[in-house]
């Protein structure tokens, strides 16, 4: 079959490699009909995240068509599903309390030993993202193997298309646990750091969950002007004071909430020799300010603080001072993709969310590593792209 | 030792762990690994599932086989570096239903191995392997590094995890696309 691979920073190729099949007894085989690249992507085409091989199939927001089922899949073959990123068994004690990314049993065993030295514990496995979370082949292909298939993947509807319910295997219920972990009060002001995909369902759902006021930050005009659509107000970031304008725009007092949905890529960070091919001045050499650092200073004394964004080793600088003293809460993780999908498709059958406005660009599965390029060098304009294995280039 | 008033882990976990295990009475051996998982089924089906030794190289990665020979014999071959192979026979020297195995190995390495389960309520049971290696002329390091191909410890922590993902969800977690990568996988291990 074809599909992306990863060679190193900046590299990734669409290739001829080997076809899926059915492994474990719980295992499905998907035949992709939409992928999508996703921020968290980036950091890989970056070069970000340790512990890359050559040749890695990249890829963890997929959806498609059941082709094939082990024995304890509990799938129909033809069946269209969403697949979350996280890779998750459903039994153990984290997903019984619905913490699916912290589940124990979706990480083989011999993973699990970097998971271990650098976090304490593994996390899950995830799709396409590296041998630390697994080592799993992704979705950017024209077939994925996916474990636990009678846990994870979500059946669609037939007549529902697929750029309306996609999101649900990463963004939309990333965005949705961000401004969940706010514990959103009547009358709160929520603050988001980017509006990427994430930022941007960070604020359609922190309105759904009752947010009076959300004020969203970016530089992107583009990006600030579809989180005003959701009825955010805005700043950007490199004509504003985001310190100032938070206070003034909140009396003095502070956003009640603050999300990082911007993640690693926006400030310094230093990494130790645990993934070594992290260089310091790399982290150095980018001019964006702290977007974490801000969101713990802005927030007002006793709130919250929410990071979705994503993390992977050691932050410098870190304002554990502002962060104790003003006794803010943090709640952060990978998404528990799984919690909370049926609610979510129901949301969006029933008109609540949409997710359409989203997609900027669709993309043949063959010119995928054009469209890696695109989402990086022109993320005003490139919000979000999804390739399609089918389709022939216009 | 001082340190034992005060300090309430595990012996294997201290910083002098082959000798504390050894005087804790856990096997007085050279090398001594043990290491702990958590797995939500009832203590009563891990002990059966581990008492029938067949079931070992289900999760026990270098074992190539292990035949059966009577109720507390078995006759082990586990897999050694360069395409070799090394064994022994091993007796079960305590055995106390749905709570704890432990066997004696003679062949070519002498080794123990004891595994308790421990009920942890609405957790399910918390199983600890201990596992002891004892070649003959005490030159441990080189010997165990020839025999094995990988370190004890690690291979103990891995076929732990193993047990666990089997016991909890019926199968083994693999990156693997599909069987004919599986196989590579497991050669290369
Ligand atoms: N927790 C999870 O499970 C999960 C899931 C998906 C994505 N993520 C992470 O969420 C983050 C966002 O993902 P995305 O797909 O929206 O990415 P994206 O790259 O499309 O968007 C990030 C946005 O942040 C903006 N930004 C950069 N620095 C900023 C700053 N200092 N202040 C304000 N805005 C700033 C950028 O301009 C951009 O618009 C990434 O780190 C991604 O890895 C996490
Ligand atoms: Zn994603
Ligand atoms: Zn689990």
């Amino acid at each position: 079959m074809r599909a992306l691979t990863w060679h190193g920073k900046h590299d990734v190729r669409v290739e001829t490699v080997d076809d899926p099949g059915i492994v474990n007894p719980r295992d499905a085989v998907i035949k992709v009909t939409s992928t999508a690249i996703c921020g968290s992507d980036l950091h890989l085409y970056d070069n970000y995240i340790p512990s890359m091989m050559k040749g890695d199939i990249l890829g963890h927001e997929f959806m498609g068509e059941v082709v094939e089922i082990g024995p304890k899949s509990t799938l129909k073959l033809g069946e269209r599903v969403v697949v979350p990123f996280t890779i998750a068994c459903g039994s153990c004690y984290h997903c019984g309390k619905q913490q699916f990314s912290a589940c124990d049993n979706g990480n083989p065993a011999e993973n699990q030993d970097a998971g271990e030295k650098l976090y304490g514990q593994t996390m899950s496995g995830l799709f396409g993202y590296s041998h630390l979370t697994g080592g799993y082949a992704g979705g950017q292909a024209e077939y994925v193997r996916v474990p636990f298939s009678d846990v994870g993947p979500i059946v669609i509807p037939d007549g529902v298309d697929d750029d309306k319910v996609l999101f649900l295997s990463d963004i939309l219920p990333t965005g949705w646990m961000a401004a969940e972990n706010c514990d959103i009060a009547p009358g709160d002001t929520v603050a988001v750091w980017g509006c990427g995909p994430v930022g941007l369902f960070a604020v359609q759902s922190a309105f759904l969950l009752g947010a009076e006021r959300v004020i969203a930050i970016d530089h992107f005009d583009n990006r600030l002007a579809l989180a005003k659509r959701f009825g955010a107000e805005t700043i950007n970031y490199k004509t504003t004071d985001v310190a100032m304008a938070l206070r003034e725009l909140t009396g003095g007092v502070g956003p009640d909430a603050c999300i990082d949905a911007v993640g690693l890529e926006a400030h310094g960070l230093t990494a130790d020799n645990v993934y070594d091919q992290i260089k310091v001045s790399s982290f150095m050499a980018t001019d964006r300010p702290h977007a974490l650092r801000q969101a713990i200073m802005a927030c007002r004394k006793g709130g919250k603080l929410s990071i979705p964004g994503v993390y992977g080793g050691f932050v410098d600088k870190f304002p554990i001072g502002a962060l104790m003293e003003k006794g803010l809460q943090v709640k952060t993780g990978q998404t528990h993709v799984q919690r909370n999908l049926p609610a979510l498709l129901t949301a969006i059958l029933d008109g609540k969310i949409d997710t359409t406005f989203l997609i900027s660009h669709r993309m043949p599965l063959e010119a995928a590593a054009e469209a890696y390029k695109l989402f990086k060098e022109e993320q005003d304009r490139v919000t979000k792209v999804v390739l399609k294995p089918g389709m022939v280039a216009a | 030792m001082a340190s034992t008033m005060t300090d309430d882990t595990p012996a294997a976990t201290r910083r002098d762990g082959d000798r504390a295990t050894a005087e804790a009475g856990q096997g007085a051996r050279d090398s001594v690994t043990a290491r702990s998982v958590t797995i939500n089924r009832p203590a009563a089906e891990l002990y059966r599932f581990w008492r029938d030794f067949n079931n070992l190289p289900k999760f026990m990665a270098d074992i190539v086989v292990i035949d059966v020979v009577d109720a507390t014999h078995s006759r082990w071959t586990v897999k050694a570096p360069g395409d070799r192979e090394v064994g022994w026979t091993a007796e079960v020297t305590e055995d106390q239903p749905d709570r704890l195995i432990a066997w004696e190995g003679r062949g070519d390495i002498r080794n123990s191995g004891r595994v308790e389960f421990r009920d942890a309520g609405a957790r399910g049971t918390i199983v600890t392997a201990t596992i002891a290696y004892d070649p003959p002329g005490g030159a441990l390091g080189k010997l165990v590094a020839k025999l094995f191909r990988r370190e004890p410890a690690v291979q103990a922590a891995h076929d732990l995890r193993r047990f666990k993902q089997l016991m909890a969800t019926g199968e083994i977690a693999t990156p693997a696309m599909n069987l004919a990568q599986l196989i590579d996988d497991e050669e290369s291990r």
